[in-house]
């Protein structure tokens, strides 16, 4: 009776511990990415359905680069996601060395972090022996420096915000065109007359709340708050404003617009695909007044785009956000974009750099400008004929770079954009009041920062 | 003898070396990435330091912590205990007496809701809510006027999506184990006098008493750490009102990039997912004499 008892374990033992060396032995031989002659070069991207443009420049910058350099292979690697999703994404894959990318798109917000955290290679040695880089304009590329002043990414191209408006729907309520309000008073008081004009409509919305994130602050609360004698970070002092009177003031006309029902209703704002609806199905069908929305608003509806809407070029215009009281210089916009990096813990940073160069040329960038309506950041495009007829609102929003501003990329301000976001959605869905949620957002950001970092106005 | 004990624990060593690597050595890195402030970008992505019980103490002073332990307990509560469990009894009760064509029936639409995978249950769940979805369709059929359900009452619609979801696990466990009820005994009561109730509350549930313990550790620890439900239909909002711990440890984890602090609240998760378990292994040794 012994034996079956014990050889039966022994053998089905031996079975097992083959099964474990094997499964040890697969997940230890993991592919080496520089074996011999033959080189790999790993770019991470973004791609959505309503964002193709960057994928047919790496598409392409993929079969220039290949041909050029013979054994070497470029792995794209689109991430389908949103803007927020991709950069966790982006951030975990920078982590360890054999998932990090060679190349990457980055946003110029995250760069100085991200070179804190050592994602990001020093790119000026690079630079220096690239020709094109002289055509890149002197404000482009302040985007790529770091704290440490070196440069560390090149811009793509950038945008601006201004206020979108369907001309059928303003016609509609009596208000002349071109529409161009001079101060906040004035955007209520035609939204008032739309509404007047079609209950139905939406007026005038702006972005609020947590579900449109990074929206909600570049396309609405800063047009506000940079709009007012207020801002949001002190640049001179290195300090985050707190207590000031703009921002009450901003989330304030935040609660009269949702209030009235000038936007749209809090819970459809707090859902993170409204920004869909806006490009998508208000706009087109002529249900949305106006609304605070990228340069870039555009590459949605011309030919090919997610939103295909022939007749944009016709029935809509272009304003810039005015300041609060009118007040100098006038308008507000903000402004953004996106850069390609090379790795810091890329294996073959020449190559790396080499791609990038081939991505960003004068023929690739003009294609990315044109299809993703994006402001040129290179000299030679932007005086390119099929930029400037690209579409009709090129030169309008272009103009806007006098009047834009920029985030405040320290490590810090994800979370303080969190916080303002925060309290747009305390407002605007009633929880607390205008003065109430700025008091909540100074004491969070005391908490984030740290008494030293705060500027009490 | 020894040897034979050794060969004995062979078989064994594989899921353990699998739970080693894959449950015990997340777990261990979490809990030490707590004391950590580790992040996703940032001079802390390069090099964590070590802060101590830091992200444990500014749980206390973060008002989205408690309010996500409540939520998380509510949600147990509510979906698990109540919901699942009692109406999973209460279905199986009833399908002992029903006829065969209807408890086959009853039996296959509850468990369609456990066969989906559960993404699908909560794309199926969000578009049932959803302020144009099903059911304010039907309502309006009905003449009535239904709320934004995820905006308005968003706690109430995850725990009816959880319910639904779930309810078919512990229908068939206790399915199985009035099925092991002896009919003798509930006869006997019966020839005794007991009512319907009685027999219930005496025979019955007394002798399923360590399914309904099993059941119970099971559907609490799954409900506990639910997350594609909830961040698929209202991904924790409107302002934190459907922000359970395992929502609230993405949060701060991958959206804000804050590993440490999230880690910090996974690691509270798993403590609390150790309490209940407890709890319950406890209930089960006790009710053997």
């Amino acid at each position: 009776m012994r034996r079956p008892v014990i050889t039966f374990p022994v053998k089905f033992a031996t079975a097992l511990v083959s099964v474990v060396a094997v499964l040890g032995a697969a997940t230890s031989c993991s592919p080496s990415p520089d074996a011999g002659d033959s080189k790999t070069l790993k770019i991470v991207y973004q791609k959505s359905d309503s964002f193709t443009a960057l994928d047919a420049v790496m598409q392409e910058a993929k079969k220039e680069f290949e041909a050029s350099n013979s054994g070497v292979t470029v792995d794209l690697q689109a991430i389908a996601a949103n803007d927020d999703d991709y950069g966790t994404k982006l951030a975990l894959a920078q982590r360890a060395a054999d998932t990090a990318p060679d190349v990457f798109y980055e946003d110029t917000f995250k760069v100085r972090s991200d070179v804190d955290a050592g994602y990001l290679l020093k790119l000026d040695g690079y630079l220096e022996k690239w020709g094109d880089w002289a055509a890149f304009s002197e404000a482009a590329k302040e985007a790529g420096r770091a704290d440490d002043g070196g440069i560390y990414a090149v811009p793509l191209g950038t945008d601006t915000r201004a206020i979108w408006y369907n001309k059928t729907v303003l016609q509609k309520a009596g208000i002349p065109l071109p529409w161009q309000p001079k101060t906040w008073d004035e955007i209520l008081t035609a939204a008032r007359a739309i509404k007047a004009a079609d209950p139905d409509a939406i007026p005038f919305n702006m972005y609020a709340g947590k579900g449109t994130g990074e929206g909600t602050v570049m396309q609405g609360f800063y047009e506000l708050l940079y709009g007012t004698d207020s801002s949001l970070y002190d640049t001179d002092e290195k300090k985050w404003v707190v207590g000031s009177q703009g921002f009450t003031d901003s989330l304030a006309f935040l609660k009269t617009l949702y209030d009235e029902k000038l936007a749209v209703s809090p819970a459809e704002a707090l859902d993170a695909n409204v920004w869909k609806k806006v490009f998508g199905e208000w706009f087109p069908q002529g249900k949305l007044g106006a609304t605070v929305e990228g340069s870039y608003s555009p590459s949605f509806w011309q030919k090919g785009g997610a939103y295909e809407w022939a007749g944009y070029e016709q029935d809509m215009g272009v304003a810039m956000f005015p300041t609060q009281k009118g007040q100098a210089p006038g308008g507000v916009s903000m402004s953004g974009g996106w850069t390609l990096a090379v790795g810091a813990k890329s294996k073959s940073p020449e190559l790396a750099f080499s791609f990038l160069t081939t991505a960003l040329n004068k023929k690739n960038a003009l294609a990315y400008d044109i299809n993703n309506s994006q402001i040129a950041v290179r000299t030679d495009v932007a005086s390119e004929p099929d930029y400037l007829a690209a579409n009709p609102f090129v030169k309008e929003v272009s103009a806007l770079v006098e009047v834009t501003h920029y985030r405040p990329a320290t490590a810090d301000y994800p979370r303080i954009s969190l916080a303002v976001q925060v309290a747009t959605e305390s407002v605007i869905t009633g929880k607390q009041s205008p003065e109430e949620a700025a008091a909540e957002y100074d004491a969070t950001v005391r908490k984030l920062v740290g008494e030293d970092k705060v500027l009490q106005k | 003898m020894r040897i034979r004990r050794v060969l004995r624990l062979l078989p064994v060593l594989p899921s353990v070396l699998l739970l080693v690597v894959f449950l015990l050595a997340p777990v261990v890195w979490s809990f030490h990435a707590s004391f950590t402030d580790a992040a996703l970008s940032g001079k802390a992505a390069k090099d964590p330091q070590w802060v101590g019980a830091d992200n444990y103490l500014r749980m206390f002073s973060d008002d989205s912590f408690p309010l996500a332990v409540w939520l998380t307990v509510v949600f147990v509560a509510a979906s698990a205990v109540l919901g699942q469990n009692v109406l999973g009894l209460l279905i199986a009760l009833l399908m002992t007496r029903s006829r065969k064509a209807v408890a086959s029936w009853v039996g296959t639409a509850v468990v369609a809701a456990w066969v989906l995978p559960e993404i699908v249950a909560a794309f199926a769940a969000y578009a049932y809510f959803n302020r144009e979805g099903t059911l304010n369709q039907i309502l309006g059929a009905l003449g009535g006027d239904g709320p934004d359900w995820l905006y308005t009452f968003p706690l109430v619609a995850i725990v009816l999506a959880n319910t639904w979801r779930g309810t078919a696990f512990s229908m068939l466990v206790y399915r199985a184990a009035l099925a092991d009820v002896p009919q003798d005994v509930s006869e006997a009561a019966l020839m005794d006098g007991a009512h319907g109730w009685q027999r219930l509350a005496f025979i019955t549930l007394p002798l399923i008493r360590s399914s309904i313990a099993t059941n119970l550790m099971l559907i609490t620890l799954q409900t506990l750490a639910v997350f594609t439900l909830i961040w698929v239909m209202t991904a924790g909002g409107p302002a934190n009102a459907s922000t359970t711990l395992p929502v609230l440890a993405y949060q701060e984890a991958f959206k804000f990039g804050d590993i440490g602090y999230g880690t910090a609240v996974a690691s509270v998760l798993i403590l609390l997912g150790m309490v209940f378990g407890a709890v319950y292994v406890r209930l089960l040794r006790e009710q053997r004499p």
